[in-house]
């Protein structure tokens, strides 16, 4: 019943515009415009004037009054270069934003059309095209020295002692690896992968035998951590939001991001006084269905909690005994002693 | 050399004349080789493609602005796409983006823009009687139409269309197992592309070959309009970019269905390792983008040579800086090959490109920051009519601007970390190229209309539909910006997984709303277009008052756009407003010899030739074709 009245209505208001129409054609027949720009030239003129000051004025209250919902906090080193460089170029643009802007509003409106008024015969000014081809030039010249160098430390390479982890990324979640006690990362081969070994590992290397997963990606604060990032399926990107950290995973190839946390996960939440705020990791190169949803929560701590967390984490082979059976029977021994596996967990795995 | 072309050119003539004359339905109107009729048929399947294109974004829009909302009431029109709790599907949510992306970029902003007005307009402003080949560029819409065929029966399969975005990145567009899109709808989506792309190449190879060799007696290069300069480097640009994404398709398909590993390499997918080895996604981005870049200058310099052409006749000056302005669309061409990979900084891409890439990407705004002073200039002293054209081309300069400078932000390798794949490079390109290409083919179809269709557009609801875009526009995407700064992601069916992006639910309406009725705004425009093709006030020969010689043809231009001889051109296109003229505009065809009391002295010691045109024409080894078309009049009155 509603919608047919809705359809009703509809088609009511329809028909009245289509009448209006045809009367506003009717009457503008009998009136025979000789074709020179009448009343509506000046309300096109007022309203391009009107439109540009209401447009700025809202953008410039908006970006204040807003300011704190849209300005996404900072916990990374180098972020806070870049964001300076954004704060920079949203200066210089912002600038020529409102006044080109404003100025192709206003001559809009100055120069409307006047019945009798000639317009001026001006085809070209070498001097003010030098200008204002020098003038940009000079603007980028900036943005573009501030720009690469910032860029350049960011992909420098990472230093010797830096945190290095690992971050895979599949349809449709994250997960994280860490070297384990050894400090080195065992070999992997996706030909490896199954519904438990979701990295591959090899277990024929020495090195894999403590590495470990987590359920939450933990980084300490103040040190440089290097993320080894790769993908098993399709392209995703480790998008880090507050730590402007950004990097493609790529199936077949690994990529590098580096950086290093400022806050501590604790901080944070004092800071913004929100004790349910996480630090959280995002997809953002679309991956599939799930592509909203690839979510891991990532938690920095302070240097010395972090080790001990990281002292606390259990290898991935104790958690899966029974891939022991893998490891080259001349390595079980080792590989029983480096993943710390009990005996009980051993005979519960047979 | 030119002569035997335009021997051959108007020997088809002769013939399509017999055919045109006692012509049938089928070859006027649908098999035609007039450029006038295929221009037109360009446009109307361009408006049929917009107007899907638009309401498949109102459709995501629903999920984004009102994401608690059910839409169960779609379900008659999209079916198991709506999920049981009266949602849209996630992975359908995808396909959408994708096809929407796809539509507008290549079948309303490429085949739509270029398709339309350069068919329409070279030939009548260059003054030639068709393009080089009626025949190629008959097949160029054809192809045009097949792919249109295919990509639109893609939207109705069961599996969907394609939905790994438009920039079909492999693995992703690669593996039917990764998403249902990337079965036939991808199948089908590049069999459409392969066949755009070919109709792209017949239409550029015929737009170069007019431009070059088809201009009437006095047309130099430095006095065509900007129109056809904009056009001449737009099909150069897509004539070498489009091959490139031709062989990326091509080797995409293989990947698909010959088990090759360009793209592929190390997979394990849904329980199973495939055997791909070796291969490197990340060169398909190199490939894609090679085309992608380009593609940007593809859809956006038509619609600048349009509003140069728009803004300069209705401010009643000549375009200011008219060579700077060739100078800079020239830079801008050359530039637009060598940005590509700023779409790739975080990519894995070596980062020493990534610096390289950003140096150049930001020299090209140099350029374009030219050409909007120079159109600002060309307001200033004006004496401006708003005519709807006009309107849209100034709201062409506002986007142009607005959009533009975020891309100094995105250009930034540096900045672009944070902003790459966020809504802010959303709102970038849909204001600097989306938004400001359309506005530039709707100043177009203003302004040209009288010409195409002997009638003039309705007026006041052109304002109407100017001011609910603009301010429709601008609603639409400049709350984006925040969005972006935030750090919002692209391509996010919801974003309540996340506590970061858990905000802006009332931004998110606001964009949702006022794209709904900047949607809605599009159907005034539907209607006054079809309406005033059979029912809008007659159209006088040169309405705008404007300098070109596609207004010293008849209402109707017949086949051969001008039933005498082809008018000769004795000035640049520029001359409005000029002191002393009697009136304020002087068409190109007026010789100096008839304008004493407006000549510079330079122009009067031009006068001479002009008495001794024909020879003049010779000795500069241009070959006049002007006895030739005499004959070629002579046959058509008879």
């Amino acid at each position: 019943m509603f919608g047919i009245l809705l359809a009703a209505g509809i088609i009511l208001v329809i028909g009245i515009l289509i009448m209006m129409f045809r009367l506003e054609v009717l009457v503008d027949i009998v009136k025979r415009k000789s074709g020179k720009p009448g009343h509506s030239n000046k309300i096109n003129a007022f309203l391009f004037m009107a439109f540009g000051i209401v447009g700025v004025v809202w953008i410039l209250w908006y970006s204040w009054a807003e300011f704190d919902r849209y300005n996404l906090p900072l916990a990374s080193k180098h972020g806070a270069e870049t964001d300076e460089l954004f704060w920079i170029t949203t200066a210089i643009t912002g600038v020529v934003f409102i006044i080109t802007n404003i100025l192709l509003f206003y001559f809009s409106f100055k120069y409307q059309h006047q019945e009798g008024k000639r317009a001026k015969f001006y085809p070209h000014n070498n001097k003010l095209e030098l200008i204002w081809t020098v003038l940009p030039a000079i603007a980028l010249a900036v943005l573009i020295s501030k720009g690469l160098i910032v860029w350049g430390d960011i992909m420098e390479k990472a230093p010797d002692d830096a945190e290095v982890i690992e971050v895979m990324g599949y349809q449709f979640a994250w997960d994280v690896r860490y070297p384990g006690k050894d400090n080195s990362f065992g070999d992997y081969d996706f030909r490896l992968i199954d519904g438990s070994n979701l990295f591959g590992l090899d277990l024929e290397d020495d090195n894999s035998y403590d590495d470990f997963s987590a359920l939450e990606i933990h980084i300490p604060k103040g040190k440089t951590v290097l993320v080894n990032i790769r993908a098993r399926d399709v392209l995703h990107s480790f998008y880090l939001p507050h730590f402007r950290v950004k990097m493609d995973a790529v199936p077949g190839m690994q990529t590098h991001f580096k950086f290093e946390a400022t806050k501590t996960t604790a901080e944070m939440r004092a800071e913004l006084n929100d004790p349910e705020f996480n630090y959280e990791l995002a997809c953002a190169e679309i991956c599939g269905r799930g592509h909203f949803s690839m979510r891991k929560i990532v938690v920095v701590d302070e240097l010395e909690d972090y080790e001990k967390w990281k002292a606390q984490q259990k290898a991935w082979l104790k958690l899966n005994p029974d891939y022991l059976s893998k490891v080259p029977a001349a390595k079980r021994e080792a590989a029983i002693i480096k993943a710390g596996i009990t005996k009980e967990e051993l005979n519960a795995s047979l | 050399m030119a002569t035997a072309e335009l021997k051959i050119a108007s020997d088809t003539h002769h013939d399509e004349h017999d055919h045109e004359h006692h012509g049938n339905f089928w070859t006027n109107y649908v098999f035609s080789q007039d450029h006038k009729v295929i221009a037109k048929q360009f446009l109307i399947t361009g408006i049929f493609w917009a107007l899907i294109g638009g309401a498949m974004s109102v459709i995501f829009r629903l999920q984004l602005g009102f994401p608690n909302a059910t839409v169960e009431w779609l379900k008659p029109l999209l079916g198991d796409w709506i999920t049981a709790d009266g949602k849209i599907d996630p992975e359908f949510y995808l396909a959408l983006v994708t096809m929407h992306g796809t539509i507008m970029v290549f079948f309303v902003l490429t085949a739509g823009l270029s398709g339309t007005f350069s068919n329409y307009l070279i030939p009548l402003q260059i003054g030639a009687r068709d393009m080089a080949s009626g025949f190629m560029n008959m097949l160029s819409y054809w192809f045009f139409f097949v792919s249109s065929v295919i990509m639109f029966s893609s939207i109705f399969i069961e599996t969907g269309p394609a939905s790994g975005s438009w920039v079909i990145y492999p693995p992703l567009s690669a593996l039917p197992q990764a998403m249902s899109g990337s079965g036939l709808g991808m199948t089908l989506w590049l069999a459409s592309m392969a066949l755009f792309i070919v109709s792209t190449l017949l239409g550029g190879i015929n737009y170069i070959t007019t431009v070059i060799n088809m201009r009437t007696n006095g047309m130099s290069f430095s006095r065509l309009p900007l129109t056809i300069w904009a056009f001449f480097l737009t099909a150069t640009i897509g004539l070498l970019s489009f091959p490139v994404l031709l062989s990326a398709a091509l080797l995409l398909i293989f990947d698909r269905h010959f088990g090759t590993s360009f793209y592929l390499s190390e997979i394990y997918i849904n329980g199973e390792a495939l055997p791909n080895q070796g291969g490197s996604p990340i060169l398909f981005q190199h490939l894609f983008w090679f085309l992608g870049h380009p593609e940007v200058y593809i859809v956006l310099l038509p619609a600048l040579g349009i509003t140069s052409e728009v803004i300069s006749t209705n401010s009643r000056k000549p375009i200011f800086g008219y060579k700077a302005m060739i100078g800079s669309m020239i830079g801008i061409s050359v530039l637009s090959f060598v940005v590509w990979a700023h779409h790739m900084f975080v990519t894995g891409m070596n980062p020493f490109l990534g610096s390289v890439f950003t140096l150049l990407t930001l020299v090209i705004a140099i350029p374009s920051a030219v050409k909007v002073f120079n159109y600002m200039t060309t307001l200033w002293g004006g004496n401006i009519k708003f005519t709807t054209g006009m309107l849209f081309s100034i709201g062409l300069v506002s986007f142009f601007i607005s959009g533009g400078l975020t891309g100094l932000f995105v250009g930034n390798s540096a900045v672009d970390i944070q902003l790459h794949d966020t809504y802010f490079v959303v709102a970038h390109f849909h204001l600097v190229m989306g938004s400001a290409t359309f506005f530039g083919l709707l100043a177009g179809v203003y302004h040209w209309f009288p010409k195409m269709f002997g009638r003039m557009m309705n007026e006041k609801l052109g304002y109407i539909h100017f001011w609910l875009s603009f301010a429709g526009v601008y609603l639409v995407f400049f709350p984006l910006h925040y969005i972006g700064i935030a750090g919002f992601p692209r391509r996010y069916y919801s974003f309540t997984n996340f506590n970061a992006f858990n905000d802006f639910t009332d931004l998110n309406m606001l964009v949702s709303i006022a794209a709904i009725i900047t949607f809605g705004a599009q159907l005034i425009f539907v209607f006054n277009f079809f309406y005033s093709i059979f029912r809008g006030r007659l159209a006088s020969l040169n309405p705008w008052g404007s300098n070109t010689l596609e207004w010293t043809t008849p209402r109707f231009p017949g086949h051969g756009n001008w039933p005498g001889e082809i008018p000769t051109v004795y000035r640049w296109p520029y001359d409005y407003s000029k002191p002393g003229a009697k009136e304020d505009f002087i068409m190109q065809n007026v010789p100096y010899s008839e304008t004493p009391e407006s000549n510079t002295p330079e122009e009067n010691e031009l006068i001479k030739l002009e008495l001794s045109n024909d020879d003049l024409i010779i000795q500069a080894g241009e070959e006049t074709p002007k006895k030739q078309n005499d004959q070629d009049n002579t046959q058509e009155h008879n």
